[in-house]
C-alpha cells in the first residue's frame, strides 16, 4: 500500500500482513456455489448461438469464461450483489446482437468519475436499455497495476470480490495501457468502489482522458539480465511524483510513459508512448569467452533455446551473429569474439542470440525518446531519439527536470487532442530541442534534411533581416 | 471491504476519511522470494521447453517461470482459479506479462513441470483450454487486443471473437517454437488502436468504410461545433444551418476517410455500419531494435467482411502468411525483415494477394513510400501494367 509507512501492507513475507480474509466480501460457500453440471446446463436467457460457436477450439474461450461468471452470479443472488445478477447474461445477449448486425450497441461515454478526479473511469451506456436493462450502465474502472504486474493471490482475490460485488465480475487483465480494468459498474457504485480500493486494497485509479496515463514497465531487474536500469523503481517513483497529473486532466490529450529496460522493448514504448524510456549502456558488451566456446561447440542452444521446435542445424556464430550484426563491428576467429564497441549500436542481436556469453555493458542508463502514437490523427509515429543517455539514480532529479520542461511547454503549446509527437512535428524538432535546452545531434535523424529550405535566425545573418531598398537601389538602379 | 449500496461512502460527508493519490500498490510486496533474493543479479536465461523459462542468477539460484495464455477479458472466477493454482504451486505469487500471458514463478524445475502439467490439464466445459502453456521463444505469443463489441463505442469489428478464431488456427505456433523469429499478432477494433497494433508482425484492424451519419436533430444541442470542425484531420467538416434552421455540420464525402475522430468528439455523428465495416490486415511491423530498427505494419489487405463468429477470410490469410513466412524466411528474420529482403512485390506474389489502389499511400508524406529506383522484381502484377499500356 502506498500510504507512507504502509507499502508492505500486503507483503506475505512480513508479519501482520493483510490477508484476503481481512477484507473479503464473499464467504467460501458463496465462492464455491455451483457444480460442473450446473455450468453444463446453463442456458443464457438470450439467444447466443453465434457466440457459442466460439467455445470450441483450443484457445481459451472468453465465452465459456463469461458463462461461468453468469452462473456464479445467479447462485450468489441479487441480495449479495450491488450490480445486477444478470449483467453477464445481458452482456452476452448484446454481443450476440452485435454479431448478428455487425454494429456495436455501446453509446458514447458520459462524464462519470469520483470526486476530485477527472480520470480513471470511463463512462459507458447501452443503447438497448429496454431489452437489456442490466447493462444500461457498463462503466470501466481503471486501476493502477503494480510494477511489472506482479501480484499475490490475497490481493487478487480481494480485487475479484470488489469487481464482482460492485462491478460485473468481468475484468481485463490487463487493459492496453497496463491498468487492471473492472468492467460493468453503475454510476452509484463508483464512490463506494473507490473508497474500498483505496482503503482496503491500497490502490488508486489509473489514467484516462487528457492526463498522464498509467505508466507501465517491463519486468526489468526483477527477472531479466538485459535490464539496464531498474524499470520498476523508476516507473513507481514517477507514477507517485505525478499523481496529480495522472488524476486531474490538464493536458491537451493523453500522455503515456513506458519503461523498457533494454532496446528489445518489451513494453513497446518506442511505438506506444509519448515519452519512451529505454535502457542502454555506454561501455563495452561483456564477453565470457569460455561460454563463447561452449556455444561454438554446440553445448549451449542459440537464443536461450528459443529455436528448439525446428532443426535449424548447428549454431553457426559467424553466420548467425557476426554476419547479422547491423554495424559489422564483431569478429570471430573460431575461438574468441571481439567487438569494436565504438561502432556498436546496441541492437541486442548478439546478446539475445548468446545470452550466456554476451552481456549488456556495466555503465548503464537510459535513452529518452519522444512522440510515439497510433494513427489518430495525423498518422502513426514512433518515438524520436532525443536524449541519448542519462544515468538513472534515485531520486531521479535529472529525469524529472526533463519531464517538468516537457509538461510545462506542451500544456501551453499543444492543441486540443494533439499528441506531443504531433506538436513536435507542427512546431519542429528544433523548437523542441530549445524547450529542453539541448543542442541538436545527428543521432536525432536518420539523415540530415534533403531539402535545403533552411530557416535562419536573424542573429545568425550578418546585418539581420531589415532591408533598406534605398541602399539596394544605390547599387542596382531599377 | 464494505457491503451495501454505499458501503463506507457517506454522500453527506464525501471528504470524510477520503484517501486520494496513493498510486499503485508498491511492487516490492508482490515479488516472489526467489525474485527478491536475486533482484538485479540475473545473469542469463534459457527456455527449457515451450512455456517454461529458467533464469540464472549470479548467486547460482534459478527462477523457473511457467507461461500460459489468457483471453484478456477475464471473469473473477477465472482469476480465482489462477489464484488457486498460485496458492497450490508457488505460495500465492503470480504475474501477468505485457502481452496478457499469465506467469507463475517457482524456484525448482520439478515444481515448474508439475505446475505446467496442471495448467495444461484444465479445460473449460466448452472444450477449450483454460491455461494452455506456451508463448515463448520463436513462436506466437498471446494476441493483444482491444474491447470490440463487448464494450467499445467506436469499433468496426469485435476484438475477442476474431482473436479467439485467429489464435485457434495458429494454436500450434503458440505451443511450438518452430518459427524463424518471434511472431507478434495484435488486433485493434478501430483506428484509435488501443494497443501496439501499428508495429506488429501481423495486425488486424477494424475499419469503417462509410462517412458518419449526421443526426441534425440533436447535433447543435449536444456537440461543440467548432470542436467537431477542428477534429477532422482532412478538413471535411464544416458548420451549416439546416433548412429548418438547426445548427449542424456537413461532411464532404470526397475528403472523409472515416477515421471517426469527429464521432469521438460528437455523439451525433455515428460511424458504425454493419455491411460497411470490416477488418483490414497489416503486416511486417516490429518494435524491437534487434538487427533492424522498429518498423510500422503495412496494409496488405484493405478490407475483409465481418463474417461472424469466426472471420474465416481473415484467419485464412493470416494462417497462410505465417506458413509462407515460416517456410521462406531465414533464421532470425522477422516477417517484415523477410518481406523487405524479398521485396513487397514478391510478398504479394507468394501470398497470391491482389494489389489494389487501396494499398498505395495517399495520405501524408506518401511520396516517401514511392519506389524511386529500377531495382524491382517482375511479378504478374508488373506484367498486368505492361499489358495495360500495350508494352507486351
Amino acid at each position: 500500500m502506498s500510504i507512507p509507512g504502509q507499502e508492505k501492507q500486503w507483503d506475505k513475507e512480513e508479519k501482520e500482513h493483510r490477508k484476503y480474509s481481512d477484507v473479503r466480501i464473499f464467504t467460501d460457500d458463496q465462492l464455491n456455489n455451483y457444480t460442473e453440471d450446473e455450468l453444463k446446463n446453463y442456458k443464457c436467457k438470450h439467444d447466443i448461438s453465434q457466440l457459442e460457436q466460439l467455445e470450441s477450439g483450443p484457445w481459451p474461450s472468453f465465452v465459456s469464461d463469461l458463462k461461468r461468471e453468469a452462473v456464479h452470479r445467479h447462485k450468489v443472488g441479487q441480495d449479495n450483489l450491488m450490480i445486477p445478477a444478470d449483467i453477464v447474461d445481458d452482456l452476452l445477449g448484446i454481443v450476440e446482437l452485435s454479431y448478428k448486425e455487425g454494429e456495436t450497441h455501446w453509446k458514447h461515454g458520459g462524464i462519470v468519475g469520483v470526486l476530485g478526479y477527472g480520470g480513471g473511469i470511463v463512462g459507458r451506456y447501452n443503447d438497448q436499455q429496454a431489452k437489456f436493462p442490466n447493462i444500461a450502465h457498463f462503466h470501466t474502472i481503471r486501476v493502477n497495476q503494480p510494477g511489472a504486474k506482479f501480484y499475490t493471490s490475497d490481493w487478487l482475490r480481494a480485487f475479484c470480490d470488489i469487481a464482482e460485488y460492485r462491478g460485473s465480475g468481468l475484468t481485463n487483465l490487463h487493459g492496453s495501457t497496463g491498468d487492471l480494468v473492472i468492467l460493468g459498474s453503475f454510476t452509484e457504485q463508483l464512490e463506494p468502489l473507490f473508497f474500498d480500493l483505496t482503503h482496503d486494497l491500497g490502490v488508486d485509479l489509473g489514467g484516462s482522458g487528457g492526463n498522464l496515463r498509467t505508466p507501465s514497465d517491463c519486468i526489468g531487474k526483477a527477472r531479466c539480465e538485459f535490464a539496464c536500469y531498474d524499470t520498476m523503481a523508476l516507473c513507481y517513483d514517477l507514477t507517485m511524483t505525478y499523481q496529480d497529473e495522472l488524476h486531474r486532466p490538464a493536458f491537451p490529450y493523453k500522455f503515456k510513459m513506458k519503461f523498457d529496460g533494454c532496446p528489445n522493448g518489451c513494453t513497446a514504448s518506442i511505438a506506444r508512448s509519448d515519452m519512451s524510456y529505454i535502457g542502454t549502456w555506454k561501455d563495452d558488451i561483456r564477453i565470457d569467452q569460455d561460454a563463447v566456446q561452449e556455444y561454438a561447440a554446440g553445448k549451449i542452444p542459440a537464443n536461450g533455446g528459443a529455436f528448439a521446435g525446428r532443426d535449424w542445424g548447428k549454431f553457426d556464430i559467424q553466420k548467425e551473429v557476426i554476419d547479422l550484426c547491423p554495424t559489422q563491428c564483431m569478429q570471430f576467429d573460431g575461438k574468441k569474439i571481439t567487438i569494436n564497441n565504438a561502432e556498436c549500436n546496441r541492437c541486442m542481436h548478439c546478446i539475445d542470440a548468446m545470452p550466456e556469453a554476451l552481456m549488456v555493458g556495466k555503465d548503464q542508463g537510459l535513452s529518452i525518446l519522444f512522440g510515439a502514437k497510433a494513427p489518430i490523427l495525423e498518422g502513426a509515429q514512433m518515438s524520436c531519439m532525443t536524449i541519448p543517455f542519462m544515468y538513472v539514480n534515485p531520486p531521479y532529479d535529472n529525469i524529472k527536470g526533463v519531464v517538468g520542461k516537457v509538461f510545462d511547454w506542451w500544456i501551453e503549446e499543444g492543441k486540443n487532442r494533439e499528441r506531443i509527437g504531433e506538436t513536435i512535428q507542427r512546431v519542429s524538432l528544433k523548437v523542441f530541442c530549445e524547450v529542453l535546452g539541448i543542442p541538436p545531434m545527428p543521432q536525432m535523424v536518420i539523415a540530415p534534411r534533403a531539402n535545403p529550405y533552411v530557416f535562419f535566425k536573424e542573429e545568425e545573418v550578418p546585418g539581420g533581416f531589415t532591408r533598406d531598398i534605398e541602399d539596394y537601389r544605390s547599387r542596382h538602379p531599377r | 471491504m464494505s457491503k451495501g449500496k454505499l458501503g463506507y461512502f457517506n454522500p453527506q460527508k464525501p471528504q470524510e476519511g477520503r484517501i486520494t493519490d496513493i498510486g499503485p500498490c508498491h511492487y516490492g510486496q508482490m515479488l516472489p522470494p526467489v525474485i527478491r533474493r536475486n533482484y538485479g543479479k540475473w545473469k542469463s536465461h534459457r527456455i527449457l521447453e515451450p512455456g517454461l523459462l529458467v533464469h540464472v542468477s549470479e548467486t547460482g539460484e534459478k527462477a523457473f517461470s511457467v507461461r500460459a495464455a489468457a483471453a484478456r477479458i477475464m471473469s473473477v472466477e477465472h482469476i480465482r482459479e489462477i489464484c488457486d493454482i498460485a496458492d497450490k504451486h508457488c505460495n500465492g505469487y503470480v504475474r501477468f506479462t505485457t502481452r496478457n500471458n499469465i506467469e507463475f514463478i517457482v524456484d525448482s524445475e520439478e515444481k515448474a513441470k508439475e505446475l505446467k502439467t496442471e495448467l495444461d490439464s484444465r479445460k473449460h466445459i466448452g472444450g477449450s483450454f483454460k491455461f494452455p502453456s506456451g508463448g515463448t521463444g520463436m513462436g506466437m505469443t498471446n494476441i493483444v487486443h482491444t474491447q470490440g463489441w463487448i464494450h467499445c463505442h467506436t469499433p468496426a469489428t469485435d476484438a475477442s471473437g476474431p482473436v479467439k478464431a485467429t489464435a485457434d488456427v495458429l494454436f500450434d505456433e503458440f505451443k511450438n517454437m518452430r518459427l524463424p523469429a518471434k511472431l507478434r499478432i495484435a488486433l485493434a477494433c478501430c483506428l484509435n488502436m488501443c494497443g501496439a497494433v501499428h508495429c506488429s508482425d501481423i495486425a488486424l484492424l477494424g475499419y469503417h468504410r462509410k462517412p458518419p451519419a449526421i443526426d441534425h436533430e440533436v447535433l447543435g444541442k449536444v456537440c461543440e461545433i467548432p470542436l467537431v470542425v477542428a477534429a477532422c484531420p482532412l478538413y471535411a467538416i464544416k458548420p451549416i444551418t439546416t433548412e429548418d434552421g438547426k445548427k449542424s455540420v456537413s461532411v464532404n464525402i470526397e475528403k472523409c476517410m472515416y477515421c471517426g475522430n469527429c464521432y469521438t468528439m460528437c455523439l451525433a455523428l455515428p460511424l458504425s455500419d454493419g455491411p460497411g465495416d470490416g477488418v483490414a490486415i497489416l503486416a511486417g511491423g516490429k518494435i524491437s531494435n534487434r538487427i533492424s530498427p522498429p518498423k510500422f505494419s503495412k496494409v496488405i489487405v484493405p478490407i475483409l467482411p465481418n463474417n461472424t463468429p469466426r472471420w474465416p477470410e481473415v484467419t485464412d490469410i493470416v494462417k497462410k502468411m505465417v506458413e509462407i513466412w515460416a517456410k521462406d524466411a531465414n533464421k532470425y528474420e522477422r516477417l517484415g525483415d523477410w518481406a523487405e529482403r524479398i521485396g513487397w512485390e514478391k510478398f504479394f506474389e507468394k501470398m497470391g494477394l491482389p494489389f489494389t489502389h487501396h494499398l498505395v499511400d495517399d495520405y501524408r508524406l506518401a511520396v516517401d513510400t514511392y519506389r524511386t529506383s529500377t531495382q524491382f522484381k517482375f511479378t504478374e502484377h508488373a506484367w498486368a501494367v505492361s499489358k495495360a499500356v500495350g508494352g507486351i
